[in-house]
């Protein structure tokens, strides 16, 4: 009824694509985030109009396909500034600038959703600024920005497919290598898709999680 | 002793503390009273430098709390000030709200800071109450948290800024209660208020701020029996 070339070892090919999906992932959500929340906080900070260059840089690549951005950033790196790095390091640190910018306006975006008047009354029992973000501002602004940014892994998670361009074999170039061979595109992509809502499930359900662990306030 | 010398304060075009002098002394109750826009509530939040003010100085036990070289974070924990909104934080619960800054400003350990944050929540009568979320209390206890938690931090003097205009009528009388405590205890206290038989009853002195301008200060018999001000007069007969 069903018969089909796929091996085990095209499997394990497969589990490895997600892996570097995953890794890619994993790296630029994490130092996308981490300069996220330094972007985002910085321009909260200084205010719009010592922000604008920041913002605009941002505004750069959130603007432009990231397709482009890795094509480009790639041919810089290598070809114009002659460094001897890997696709995969070209791709880890264009995806998180990416992600970077996106999460900056999400913690901007938390942190302004704290009340001021709630800042003033921790400033006023004599704590310092410091004390405020950490006690106050980063606890109660991570519960308004938590959704949108599990939105932004996931997003990220998938849009890393286009590392493929800076020779990163990672889910979808593996998927396609293997259509190539095996000539069954429609069972392969069902698989691949199948990875792809493997690795995504359990970050969108942690969402849900932590939302239901922070509704007793 | 809080001493106010000539301060001035503006907000862009507007002047808000038009040349205010005025002396609090130790264990005194004041409450200011006054229409709303009369810089009654900036001037408290000039005292313990929440707002910057444009001339004058302010001295709280002599350190002038606008200066360059002071400690503001320091100065605060003399300086407990309880504002209209009562601005529970929504993460932690009660108890917690109360021990935070006491953790990390009175670098208090946590069985210390939870033993003080209990007493100062029974004594505003909130001790069955410690381990539920603010968003679970009515607006006149997490009013008296507020106050509970400023108190934690052993200040020396107290800042009410129009405690109860947010509660609902029927919750103004427990926060008030709890103001009368405190008051009978000898704490020195600022209050901005529009209850006018709470500050009759309370204070030691009455003033009466008129567009940025402290038009006349004296014990709240002399004030309300004998107002000399026009401005006073009018506001008086029509809060009466």
């Amino acid at each position: 009824m069903f018969d089909t070339a796929l091996t085990a070892n095209d499997l394990i090919f497969l589990a490895k694509g997600a892996g570097m999906t995953l890794i890619v992932t994993g790296i630029s959500v994490l130092l996308g985030t981490i300069l996220g929340i330094l972007f985002g906080v910085f321009r909260y900070q200084v205010g719009p109009w010592w922000a604008a260059p920041l913002t605009f840089v941002l505004d750069i690549f959130r603007s432009i396909p990231l397709l482009i951005q890795l094509v480009l950033a790639n041919a810089f790196v290598t070809t114009v500034l002659g460094f001897r790095i890997s696709g995969f390091t070209v791709a880890c640190g264009v995806l998180s600038l990416y992600t970077s910018a996106y999460c900056a306006e999400i913690v901007r975006g938390g942190i302004e959703s704290v009340p001021t008047t709630l800042r003033r009354a921790a400033r006023s029992l004599g704590m310092t600024w410091g004390q405020d973000m950490r006690s106050i501002v980063l606890p109660l602004a991570t519960r308004v920005a938590l959704p949108s940014w599990i939105g932004l892994a996931l997003g990220v998670m998938k849009d890393s497919a286009l590392v493929f361009i800076v020779q990163v074999v990672e889910l979808l170039k593996s998927t396609q290598i293997l259509i190539t061979r095996l000539q069954e595109p429609l069972f392969l992509l069902m698989i691949c898709g199948l990875f792809y809502f493997v690795i995504s499930f359990p970050v969108a359900r942690l969402g849900g999680y932590l939302e239901r662990r922070w509704s007793n306030d | 002793m809080i001493e106010i010398e000539n301060v001035r304060k503006s907000f862009g075009p507007l002047e808000v503390l038009k040349g205010i002098n005025l002396t609090v002394q130790k264990g005194e109750v004041l409450t200011v009273i006054g229409g709303s826009g009369s810089g009654k509530s900036t001037l408290l939040t000039c005292i313990n430098g929440l707002e910057p003010i444009d001339s004058g100085r302010i001295l709280v036990d002599g350190i002038e709390v606008h200066a360059k070289t002071t400690d503001l974070n320091k100065l605060r924990r003399k300086i407990g000030i309880v504002f209209q909104q009562w601005n529970a934080f929504p993460h932690l619960t009660v108890v917690e709200n109360v021990m935070l800054a006491q953790v990390k400003v009175l670098k208090r350990s946590k069985a210390e800071a939870e033993a003080e944050a209990v007493r100062q929540l029974k004594h505003v009568g909130l001790s069955d109450k410690l381990n539920v979320y603010p968003s679970r209390l009515s607006g006149g206890q997490q009013q008296r948290m507020a106050i509970a938690r400023a108190l934690a931090m052993s200040p020396d003097y107290m800042l009410f800024d129009e405690v109860t205009s947010a509660l609902d009528p029927q919750l103004v009388g427990e926060v008030l209660d709890t103001l009368r405590m405190l008051a009978s205890e000898g704490m020195t206290m600022i209050c901005v208020t529009h209850e006018m038989k709470f500050a009759r009853e309370v204070s030691d002195r009455v003033a009466f701020f008129d567009k940025g301008v402290m038009a006349e200060i004296a014990p709240p018999e002399e004030l309300f029996g004998a107002p000399k001000d026009p401005e006073l007069r009018k506001f008086l007969a029509a809060t009466h």
